[in-house]
């Protein structure tokens, strides 16, 4: 018997921003991020679900990406000139949902609806009925395809659009991953980034124990990707990586490293294989929330 | 029909440059004047069916419609959760083409025998399953699959098929085709079984029976009110389908019968729950299995005859 704490309204800071003024100065973006992992924590633990482990490395890049990267309109989620974003790991669905929600895209209170019975926002992401996401996504190695196709498309219709694709490391064990990441150079699809959230833990353990994907930099680059490696936990870094305009605009597909923590934010987390799977209930959650307030 | 398909395409290719062909590195020779008149609605991602199967999703989210085009099992089961997750979830208006349905590449072996391909793809939800069953259906279809607004599979033979189907006719998607009208025994048919059923029609026509072929060249959705009609009429029917007998057209006829009430004398023609066996062209390959012409017309006129009995019996009762 699961003994899940009620689901406390979770009011974020106004000064991490809103709909119509998304914070895009470092302290805002952090706050954010804490934003992220205080609600997702609780869409969580409310429904028993899982994976807050992996929700928790990426909250920073998302906070980031609805942060000033992703040109996006909360008001008008299908805005045809809208960056397009592709959550490949749709199994952190929690952390686009609140960060979603974070943005203005939908009202907070609508995440209570993670997960449960009755609810609209499932465990892995759907794009139905869930303004601002383009993509479905939960089978791993699915996204960077997705992602290839509609840059091609914003390409072929000289659109300015840009396209984001958030991958984890586990899924980089699928072969069709590699498929898309041989064709989008070939393609030269400058108007592609994809951001490998690179925890170091994927379902079974350690990914260089099951299998290692170093060295990892170089399998992207050897593709033709421009890389670049950044700590996925700091926005300075993650701000000036992702965003395109740091690169050279004709030099093909853009691939971000971010070398991540998994669960990190919360101390017992914090690489810990358990927490892939695992929901915090009781003690662990009554912990946690305060990690989390103390870190904010 | 892989020269109709592609003809037809070039003609709508021309007038819509939202359209794309998109190759997993095959159609040597067919797509060659395809690619030369339409360099930019032409691509190609090399030898990767999943990536096929995503990208052209991606693509048609942004405004396209797309075929993607390769053979026998490639475009379908190798990238089954993509075209189910990527394509039909998100109702993207692709068209998956497959050259080489049923045993079209007869003498290359099992891997390019498509046998189970339209059972497994007609149970995806969104998904239009369209197997024509001559070069005129292809070409009189595919400005419709065009004008339909999400997924579809397109089951094709190979190059040189004969013309059965008149060019005048009325060919519909959605609804099945009469090629040829008569009163004893209804042959269903789909792909390019259609020639063998027709074949089979005109001999037993010589013989004293009346039978009606229709080309149900839409397997899903199914106009399930059209074959109820259809089965009303008829105190015998026989599908038959270069295909397994579960799930494709023989499976699709069954579920039908079974919720309707009605009770003919019913026969399924095609791969009973195995692999095509031998090695030999598409001809030698039909015969040799039990599903070519031979076997239809000793299946029908075994059919005709039990029909003719039991309505006799009744008749006595």
């Amino acid at each position: 018997m699961l003994h899940a704490p009620p689901l406390v309204d979770f009011t974020p800071s106004s000064v991490h921003g809103s709909a119509l003024n998304p914070p895009t100065d470092l302290a805002s973006i952090e706050g954010r991020s804490r934003d992220i992992r205080r609600a997702a924590l609780e869409m969580i633990s409310a429904s028993g679900a899982s994976h807050i482990g992996s929700v928790f490395s990426t909250a920073e890049i998302l906070a980031t990406l609805y942060g000033g990267i992703l040109n996006v309109r909360p008001a008008e989620p299908d805005w045809p000139d809208r960056d397009r974003f592709v959550m490949s790991k749709g199994h952190a669905a929690a952390g686009l949902y609140a960060a979603l929600s974070l943005a203005g895209f939908f009202p907070q209170q609508r995440l209570k609806e993670f997960c449960v019975d009755g609810g609209s926002l499932p465990g892995h992401v759907t794009h139905r009925g869930i303004p601002g996401v383009d993509v479905s996504t939960g089978s791993l190695g699915h996204g960077l395809a997705l992602a290839v196709g509609l840059a091609a498309g914003s390409r072929r219709l000289g659109a300015k659009w840009h396209v984001y694709a958030l991958l984890s490391d586990g899924e980089c064990d699928e072969g069709s991953t590699w498929e898309a990441a041989l064709l989008a150079p070939a393609w030269r699809l400058s108007g592609l980034t994809a951001i490998v959230d690179y925890n170091k833990i994927q379902s079974l353990g350690r990914v260089d124990e099951v299998l290692p994907l170093e060295p990892f930099a170089d399998k992207w680059r050897s593709f033709g990707w421009q890389v670049d490696e950044v700590d996925g936990h700091n926005i300075e870094n993650l701000r000036q990586r992702i965003d395109p305009t740091g690169w050279p605009s004709a030099g093909g597909p853009r691939c971000v490293i971010a070398h991540t923590i998994k669960g990190k934010g919360v101390s017992f987390m914090e690489n810990d294989l358990l927490w892939h799977y695992r929901c915090p209930v009781g003690d662990e959650y009554d912990r946690a929330v305060t990690e989390l307030e103390v870190e904010g | 029909m892989r020269t109709a398909f592609v003809e037809g395409l070039s003609e709508l290719a021309a007038e819509n440059p939202h359209i794309l062909l998109v190759t997993g590195d095959l159609g040597f020779g067919v797509l060659a004047d395809f690619r030369e008149r339409f360099p930019d609605q032409f691509l190609n991602v090399g030898v990767a069916e999943q990536n096929l199967a995503g990208v052209a999703a991606g693509l048609a989210l942004s405004g396209h419609i797309v075929f993607t085009y390769s053979i026998g099992n490639f475009p379908t089961l190798r990238c089954l959760e993509q075209i189910r997750n990527d394509i039909c979830y998100h109702r993207a208006n692709v068209n998956v083409v497959s050259v080489g349905g049923g045993l079209a590449y007869g003498s290359l072996g099992m891997s390019h025998h498509a046998t189970e391909d339209m059972a497994i793809l007609r149970v995806l939800p969104e998904m239009m399953v369209v197997a024509p069953g001559d070069p005129v259906e292809t070409r009189k279809l595919l400005p419709q699959i065009v004008a339909h607004d999400g997924p579809a599979y397109l089951r094709l033979g190979r190059a040189g098929e004969s013309h059965i189907v008149s060019s005048e006719a009325t060919v519909k998607l959605g609804k099945p085709t009469t090629v040829r009208s008569g009163s004893d025994l209804l042959l269903l048919t789909t792909g390019g079984m259609l020639p063998v059923a027709v074949g089979v029609a005109d001999q037993l026509d010589r013989e004293g029976v009346s039978v009606h072929v229709a080309s149900v060249h839409t397997l899903s959705p199914l106009d399930e009110s059209v074959i109820r009609s259809m089965l009303e009429a008829f105190p015998a029917v026989i599908t038959c389908e270069e295909h397994s007998i579960h799930g494709g057209l023989g499976g699709c006829i069954a579920e039908v019968i079974a919720e309707s009430g009605l009770n003919p004398t019913f026969r399924r023609l095609g791969l009973r729950g195995r692999f095509a066996e031998g090695v030999g062209s598409p001809e030698y390959l039909r015969a040799h299995n039990d599903i070519g012409h031979e076997a239809l017309l000793d299946l029908a006129r075994s059919l005709h005859a039990q029909a003719t009995a039991f309505e006799v019996k009744a008749m006595r009762s």
